[in-house]
This record gives C-alpha cells, sequence and structure tokens, in this order.
C-alpha cells in the first residue's frame, strides 16, 4: 500500500500532466514547507535534548564527507559520461550531494507509519548535508580564489530559508524538550500529516512541469536521475551501518543521500554559477529523482537497511 | 492649484527572484536612492515563469532617478546580468512629483 502522503503526489501529478487548472497558491506553498523544517526541526531538538550531544560531532564529520564525495562523483559521471559542460557538471553535482527536506520528510513519515524508530541527530544529519556539496560544486565550477564573493555566499548558504528553521527549530525544540513542546504539538506534530499531503499535492504538480523538459534532453538525464540516488543510497547506507544506527537511522541516512536538493542548491547555484543551466538540473532532480526516491527508493533502502544491519535474513 | 512636476527617468527591470538581493545591493552601490519591488509572473524566451514557487518567480524592480544614472544602472545590469539571466529591462521618462526627491 503506498503512503497516503504518496497519493497526494501522484494526484498532483496526474493533474498536472493532464494540464488541469489547479494551482496552490505560492505562499500556501510557503507556509506548508515552514511548517515541515520546523517541525522537523523541533522533532530532531527534542530527541537531542534526550541524549548527549558531543558524542554526535565525529557523526557529523562523517556524514559532511559523504556530501563530498557524492558531489564529486557525481561531477566525474557528469563531466566524462554525460559530455556535461564544466558550469552545469558542477552544478547538477552539488544538487546531488545535497538533501531534499522534502523526500527526508517523507521517509521519516514512512518510517513512522510503520512504528519503525530512527535517532534524532539525523535531522541535524539533514541540516549539516545541505551545505558541503553547494560549496564544492562551486569550487568545481569556479576553481579557488577567483571572484567568487564567498562572504555573500556564505550567507546564503548558512543562514538561507531551509538552514534557518532547521537549526531554529532544532534549538527551540531542544531548550523546551518534551514537556515544553506540548502546547504547540497540535500545530506541528498532529498536523505534520495533512501539511505533507498538501505540499506533497504542491510538489506533483511542480514535477509534472518538468514532463516537457525532459522529453527534450532524453535518456541519460533520465538515466542518471535513477541511477545516482541508488549509488548515494549504498554510500548512505554504509555510513549508517559504519555510525551503527538502527535499522530506521540507516533507512532514513540512505535516503537523504539519495535525494537531491531542488531549494536550497539552485538557488545558491543561480548566484554562484549563473552560467550553469538551472532547467537541465532541475529536470533531473524533480523530473526523476525525487519521484523515484519517494515512490521506489525508501521502501528499497528500508529493505536494503534491514539486510545489512542483520536483522531480516 | 498648479501641479510643479518634473521629468525624470523610470528604469524597470524584469529578471528572476533568484537576484533579488544582489541585484538591490548594486543599485545601492550605484547610488539608487529608492526603488519598488513587486512579484510578476509572465512568460518570455526562457519558458513560462508562473511564480508557483520560488524558484520559477520573478520579480520587476522599479527605480525612478536622474537619466544618467538611470543609464548607468542600465549598463551596469546589462554587463552584469543580461548574458546568464532571464531579464527585460527598459527606460521610459516620466513625470513626477518632488523631482528633486529623486
Amino acid at each position: 500500500m503506498l503512503d497516503i502522503v504518496v497519493l497526494f503526489f501522484i494526484f498532483g501529478l496526474a493533474a498536472g500532466l493532464l494540464r488541469s487548472e489547479l494551482k496552490l497558491p505560492a505562499a500556501l506553498y510557503d507556509s506548508l514547507s515552514l511548517v515541515l523544517l520546523l517541525t522537523i526541526g523541533l522533532k530532531g531538538g527534542e530527541g537531542l535534548a534526550q541524549q548527549a550531544v558531543l558524542p554526535l560531532l565525529p557523526q557529523l564529520g562523517l556524514v559532511i564527507v559523504l556530501g563530498v564525495v557524492q558531489t564529486l562523483l557525481a561531477f566525474a559521471v557528469l563531466s566524462f559520461i554525460g559530455k556535461l559542460g564544466r558550469a552545469d557538471a558542477a552544478s547538477t553535482a552539488a544538487h546531488y550531494g545535497s538533501v531534499s527536506v522534502a523526500t527526508f520528510a517523507v521517509g521519516a513519515n514512512w518510517l513512522t507509519t510503520r512504528g519503525i524508530a530512527f535517532e534524532p541527530q539525523l535531522a541535524i544529519f539533514l541540516t549539516v548535508m545541505e551545505v558541503p556539496a553547494i560549496l564544492v560544486g562551486i569550487v568545481l565550477a569556479r576553481g579557488i580564489g577567483q571572484q567568487t564573493d564567498w562572504r555573500g555566499l556564505a550567507h546564503e548558504t548558512f543562514l538561507g530559508k531551509g538552514v534557518t528553521l532547521l537549526l531554529g527549530g532544532m534549538l527551540v525544540g531542544w531548550v523546551a524538550g518534551p514537556v515544553g513542546l506540548e502546547p504547540v504539538k497540535g500545530l506541528f506534530y498532529d498536523l505534520f500529516k495533512g501539511a505533507l499531503a498538501l505540499f506533497l499535492l504542491e510538489m506533483g504538480l511542480i514535477v509534472a512541469h518538468q514532463a516537457g523538459e525532459l522529453r527534450k534532453r532524453g535518456l541519460f538525464i533520465i538515466a542518471f536521475g535513477v541511477l545516482m540516488p541508488l549509488f548515494s543510497a549504498m554510500l548512505g547506507l554504509a555510513c549508517g551501518l559504519a555510525l551503527g544506527l538502527s535499522v530506521g537511522g540507516v533507512t532514513l541516512l540512505s535516503t537523504l543521500a539519495a535525494s537531491a536538493s531542488y531549494i536550497a542548491v539552485p538557488a545558491t547555484m543561480r548566484l554562484a554559477v549563473p552560467e550553469a543551466n538551472p532547467v537541465l538540473s532541475l529536470a533531473a532532480v524533480l523530473g526523476v529523482t525525487f519521484p523515484f526516491n519517494i515512490l521506489v527508493g525508501i521502501p528499497l533502502y528500508h529493505r536494503l537497511a534491514l539486510q545489512f544491519t542483520g536483522v531480516a535474513p | 492649484m498648479t501641479l510643479k512636476t518634473g521629468v525624470r527617468t523610470l528604469l524597470t527591470v524584469i529578471t528572476e527572484s533568484a537576484v533579488e538581493e544582489s541585484l538591490l545591493r548594486d543599485l545601492d552601490k550605484l547610488g539608487v536612492r529608492g526603488y519598488t519591488v513587486c512579484d510578476a509572473r509572465g512568460r518570455g524566451s526562457r519558458g513560462v515563469r508562473n511564480a508557483a514557487w520560488s524558484a520559477s518567480g520573478n520579480i520587476r524592480i522599479d527605480v525612478v532617478c536622474s537619466r544618467a544614472l538611470a543609464e548607468t544602472a542600465l549598463r551596469h545590469v546589462q554587463a552584469r546580468y543580461y548574458d546568464n539571466y532571464a531579464m527585460v529591462a527598459y527606460l521610459h521618462d516620466v513625470e513626477v512629483l518632488r523631482p528633486e526627491k529623486f
């Protein structure tokens, strides 16, 4: 059975492909993403309030390395096999090295629905993994030291909407703890599924817009959009095992690794590497990888996690 | 009561919302005293920009200033952004009240 939130995605996708008049107000999309980001932050913070934080630092180091390695690999594949220009390859690689909050939310929801627990630090991993790919992508496109406005980009990267809301939510959740969070749980926890469902309806519409682009770009982008997340998921799986995460944690870290950014990275890359074609990377990320991950990827990563953690034969 | 108006130049730039901050910073540096920004949607050589979500949004910036400054700004915009961003910019003369303000 598909999750109810995924059904909403398919609904949006179908409506978009049929060119329905359906259009959600842009302000709603923004509000929903705000609720999702804050909730993920709050839940992570709440979990972290109940354990020691310092031992997590080395884990963060490994997760950063994961993001960097993914970006470099994607860049190599895109430039040598895909024959993309340097700017396009670097920009698209940054999308794949970074992560997607929506995919994470669907993955977390998939696990919660099935009563599978995962570690609270996954929310920190999500936040941390947004950034390194962007920096690596810019260096790949530009080299170091040229007239890149690093200060402006750092501001954009570290204080962008996503990272700010995630970190802010985490801090609030951490300070408040489970008891303090009680009064706002109605809005953030109980409504999470509904908000995610509506959000995915809009995502379906957005993904449907990519169909035309995909038809133009052809096989390589589709193949890359499916194979890259599979490969990244294996890297994520290995990382999760190395960190000794639970089955849920390994599944979610694989999902994170497999996911590709379509909000933070495109916005930053647009400024940092303007000559890269944003249509190309968005077609791959939104048109192929995002739907692949939420429809096929997450259950698959869970099955792999079960096998490798030795829980299932 | 007579209206005391003067002629100034209105510079309008329609572009991707991605460059809003950087463009406004440039305008400030060039000495522009004020501007108006609004969200926009439309269609052009780079396809439909429907503002359905943030990455596909456009903005429209209006600046009223002297002819010389407007031309400097337009030249800057052309050099810095025209190659890589969806952008349309134009000048027109407008009559404004309190021309000394601009």
